[in-house]
């Protein structure tokens, strides 16, 4: 067991707690670094999708795991991101400023939609996304002369330096660097009033209001940059798919992303991480499990989408702290050897208790 | 448009909006009586219609006898699910429950793909292809089917919510989970019949709609305008979900008739959030705003 001294304020929210953490996230620094001499190119592009579903997974970890805001429709957020970045692209931006264009343009709308929608807690927002994300995939499916509708639109190659980054190593490093600025920025954001705050409007919106934080301030932020981020992430996605349609952003994956952040973790930055390896590779799992099962339940319509239901569920039930939670227990499992107590964890049940009249 | 045409339309909404105000009063059911929401209330009601397919053109039933089976069937899976599922739940915020039903949904829609198959299947029933005609306005049997049968369950549930003691025990639940506990009510056993009796309704609106639209395991999508009428009444009020699922449908028809295609499609949620802007609790509130 490790006992961490401190001995200033400042040492309280550094990013790295103890040289444990430096080095094993060095290590993974280097893994990743040097993944392109040793993985197959296939697995290139599968680790960059995952990257892509982890940028995406930052902006929604903010939103619904530190600031208890639920989103049902982000992957409409996604798509503004997407379809941005390639309309920027063919006016002829280059990369990086369309790229963060397309970032800021998500942000904005963001923001716009938000400040009504943010006025409505819990189901209400759910709801209200869900409905948001149903009305941008009207306008990307009939707003031809901008979308070209079902046809969907080509995304032009990405270029840095007069390279063409299209090859999958390349994209690769991209992907890690962009997510590796994500990550930074979400983690700062976190220490600093601003991300604080965030956590106290989840944890009671009664005590945050009075300590003297705005509600409406602190949920369009979380609102914002989960859109900046989604944003960001909708434009590398463009470049992964390289053909945007309306139907690579549906409800089921809207679904995907509420799924990556649940069963990663709520509430924390390495669930998003777990929760994007998760997602992005239990498709691959699926299509190899759909070779060994008998004919009938392999070819059965809308299994894929089941099975992600399926996982749903038994987290919600079974794991609410998803796979980092569970990490968590059993390294203090470990760390405790002999004196692990079984309760340590336990879940505190409340009893429901709402403000309604009748 | 001229006045007959206006009338049709609006005949025509109506019979389409007491669809979504049947599968709303559902959601509604279940919320008033555990404050969750059910998103696979849409997915139930196709669930409800499948079991109907098969009881009745399957096994041959009398048409009244496989409407009183299917329900009965709906409501033992409505339990079951409770039992299986909400159950662990209790305690749980309600986003984690809202969720779970959603995972719910795709779960029943590749069961229901997987048992009945992905093409889709009618029903006859004794309203099928008769039609009412008054004055160049023409109403299908099956569509005025709709129209009574949403109004019958919708004074039911008043009655029930009003007079009987498991109605009036159901809110209380709701509204507070210890207090109720506390006064005697078994809050367990409540939640379990309200999701019975949900999934009971849902079986209902199946059995209803399914001459109206073919059985197809996507059939369930409606349930989300449905959501949208729920809301736009005030989650938690069985006369404002009727009465916003009549709106949405009227405005929906004469959308089509009047607007571009992407306006039509989306005109329930754009009135949803603009109810929700205007005046988050819905038409009938039942929320009080939390005073800080």
């Amino acid at each position: 067991m490790r006992f961490l001294f401190r001995t200033s304020h400042a040492k309280d929210f550094e990013l790295f707690q103890h040289g444990g953490q430096v080095f094993w996230y060095g290590l993974l620094a280097a893994a990743l670094l040097a993944a392109p001499l040793f993985l197959d190119p296939f697995y290139l592009g599968e680790l960059s999708q995952v990257f892509i579903y982890a940028i995406a997974g930052v902006g929604l970890m903010l939103l619904v795991g530190y600031t208890g805001m639920v989103s049902l429709g982000h992957a409409a957020f996604l798509a503004i991101g997407a379809y941005a970045h390639a309309r920027f692209m063919t006016y002829g931006v280059p990369f990086v400023p369309s790229m963060i264009g397309a970032s800021l343009f998500t942000g904005v709308i963001a923001c716009i939609v938000g400040l009504p929608v943010l006025r409505m807690t819990g189901v209400y927002l759910a709801v209200a996304t869900l409905a948001l994300a149903e009305i941008v995939e009207q306008i990307l499916t009939h707003w031809e002369s901008a979308t070209g509708g079902f046809r969907g639109m080509r995304v032009p190659e990405p270029e840095l330096f007069g390279l063409l980054l299209d090859a999958p190593t390349p994209f690769y490093f991209i992907c890690l660097f962009v997510l590796t600025l994500c990550m930074f920025g979400a983690l700062n954001v976190l220490r600093t009033p601003t991300g604080r705050s965030l956590v106290a409007v989840r944890d009671s919106e009664t005590s945050a209001v009075s300590m003297g934080i705005s509600l409406v301030r602190a949920k369009t932020t979380a609102f914002t940059l989960s859109g900046m981020f989604a944003g960001l992430a909708g434009a590398l996605f463009a470049h992964r798919i390289g053909h945007l349609a309306p139907d690579a952003f549906t409800l089921l994956t809207s679904i995907q992303l509420l799924l990556m952040v649940v069963v990663g973790g709520l509430g924390s930055m390495h669930g998003v991480i777990f929760g994007a390896i998760f997602i992005g590779l239990l498709p691959q799992a699926i299509a190899l499990g759909r070779d060994v099962v008998p004919q009938g339940i392999g070819a059965l319509p809308g299994l894929e989408p089941a099975i992600f239901g399926a996982i749903l569920i038994a987290f919600l039930i079974f794991e609410p702290d998803g796979i980092y939670g569970r990490w968590v227990k059993i390294r203090r499992y470990f760390e405790e050897f002999p004196l692990y107590r079984k309760d340590t964890f336990k879940r505190q049940r409340r009893f429901l208790h709402t403000e309604r009249l009748r | 448009m001229d006045a007959t045409q206006f009338l049709q339309v609006l005949v025509t909404g109506v019979s389409q909006g007491c669809v979504y105000g049947l599968i709303a009063l559902g959601f509604v059911l279940i919320y008033k009586a555990t404050e969750a929401v059910n998103f696979a209330q849409g997915d139930l009601m196709m669930i409800g219609m499948f079991v109907a397919f098969t009881l009745l053109n399957v096994l041959g039933m009398p048409y009244w006898l496989g409407l009183l089976c299917t329900c009965a069937v709906m409501g033992l899976v409505g339990s079951l699910l409770e039992r299986s599922l909400i159950r662990p739940m209790v305690g749980e915020p309600t986003f984690a429950v809202l969720m779970l039903t959603v995972g719910l949904g795709f779960v029943l829609r590749a069961f229901a793909g997987g048992v009945w198959g992905a093409d889709p299947k009618a029903i006859q029933n004794p309203f099928s292809g008769k039609v009412l005609e008054y004055g160049g306005i023409i109403v299908g049997y099956e569509n005025l089917a709709v129209i009574f049968g949403t109004a019958f369950l919708c004074l039911g549930l008043a009655i029930y919510f009003r007079f009987t003691k498991l109605g009036i025990s159901m809110q209380a639940a709701s509204q507070n989970q210890l207090a109720a506990v506390l006064v005697g009510i078994s809050v367990n056993r409540v939640t379990s019949i309200a999701w019975a009796l949900s999934a009971g309704i849902a079986g209902f609106a199946g059995v209803l709609l399914a001459p109206v639209s073919l059985i197809d395991p996507q059939v369930g999508f409606i349930g989300i305008k449905a959501f949208a009428a729920a809301i736009i009444g005030g989650l938690g009020s069985l006369p404002g979900a009727v009465i916003a699922g009549l709106a949405i449908g009227v405005i929906e028809q004469t959308a089509q008739l009047t607007l571009p295609t992407s306006l039509a499609n989306s005109s329930a949620y754009l009135l949803m959030l603009l109810m929700l802007i205007l005046r988050p609790g819905g038409l009938f509130t039942s929320i009080q705003r939390k005073k800080v």
